[in-house]
């Protein structure tokens, strides 16, 4: 069972996370097959329940589509995984601006730093 | 609804161990009963399972009381093992063939290759890990609708127990649905759908457990502990 989850955070949202992140870096492509259920569930090692709640998320946020007896797909729209690909940006930024704040360091300092490297 | 289980009550002698205990199992769940050593888990189960006469309540498997019929549909994985040590994988498969109608032979041979066991093996020469695998080969190679796994990764080292995870999961169909008493809950807790968690014989907690992480923000293994102390 090859991941690692977080026991404190509900997995299916960590499976949400990790299916975008697929999507992000194109080991998943516009209008590619998504391993069924059963699959994922054995992949991660969890409940197909979990799986299901995952996959009908990433379906209301449009990012990936149900074609009846076929199966799940990534969605052909770009915008869509564009929109995706910049708010995790922004989620990592956020909390990467959080923990350097919390070690005292100003916005100028991060920047500083980050300018440095 | 695959399993009722309404205001059970238990005791044996003057002492109660199971105090008005109720709960439901749905289609396609996977459900965990967590407790302590001692806390009434196994007496639910073998109630469940006809092998204890209840004081009081009712118990209904898939609508029916318990008796012949739901044995039947039931497929128990119980905590100490049952099977005669001098025989041979292939003749216990030939002992579950002639007991269980719904035993399936092919997939018990099967999830025998996958899991790496010699069906020509006698059991008194295996390990306590092979003995445990061979058990939930037989237990899901039935075609139940509800299984009942008491402690299945009891004694079994970190590997062996990701085997038998993976051969539970791969072979449960979400017709049916599933009871799970474990205490090494930070291993299982990412296959349960729902949790109960019983402590002095009453159920303290139940729920869905991404919900309970959600609300909690702490594994269910954590909450456990805080609960039950």
């Amino acid at each position: 069972m090859g991941y690692d989850f977080d026991n404190d955070t509900p997995i299916y949202l960590q499976i949400i996370e990790h299916i975008k992140m697929q999507i992000i870096n194109k080991e998943f492509l516009p209008n590619d097959k998504l391993p069924s259920v059963r699959e994922l569930s054995f992949q991660y090692g969890v409940n197909p329940n979990t799986i299901q709640k995952a996959l009908q998320e990433l379906e209301d946020i449009g990012l990936i589509f149900t074609e009846r007896t076929n199966g799940k797909f990534v969605t052909s729209n770009l915008e869509i995984i564009e929109k995706i690909r910049q708010e995790t940006i922004d989620n990592i930024i956020d909390d990467f601006f959080d923990s350097m704040l919390k070690l005292g360091l100003s916005r100028n300092d991060v920047m500083k730093i980050l300018n440095k490297r | 609804m695959v399993l009722e289980v309404k205001d059970l009550k238990k005791s044996f002698e003057e002492k109660c161990v199971i105090d008005g205990v109720s709960f439901k199992i749905q289609k396609g769940k996977i459900v965990g009963l967590l407790g302590k050593n001692g806390s009434g888990k196994t007496t639910i189960l073998k109630m469940i399972n006809d092998l204890l006469t209840i004081d009081s309540g009712e118990i209904l498997v898939c609508g029916e009381t318990i008796g012949v019929k739901t044995k039947a549909m039931i497929s128990y994985l119980p905590e100490r093992t049952y099977l005669d040590n001098t025989k041979t994988i292939s003749q216990v498969f030939d002992f579950f063939q002639d007991f269980y109608a719904d035993f399936d032979r092919c997939k018990a041979e099967q999830l025998l290759k996958e899991l790496d066991l010699d069906i020509n093996a006698r059991l008194a020469k295996m390990s306590k890990g092979m003995k445990e695998k061979v058990q939930i080969v037989l237990v899901m190679s039935r075609n139940a609708k509800l299984y009942i796994l008491d402690e299945p990764l009891g004694g079994v080292d970190p590997s062996t127990r990701d085997h038998i995870m993976k051969t539970i999961l791969s072979n449960f169909s979400d017709d049916a649905s599933m009871l799970i008493t474990t205490h090494l809950i930070a291993d299982v807790e990412k296959i349960l759908d729902e949790v109960i968690i019983i402590d002095k014989s009453k159920i303290v907690l139940s729920g869905n457990a991404d919900e309970l992480r959600k609300k909690e923000k702490k594994s269910i293994d954590e909450i456990f502990r805080r609960i039950v102390k």
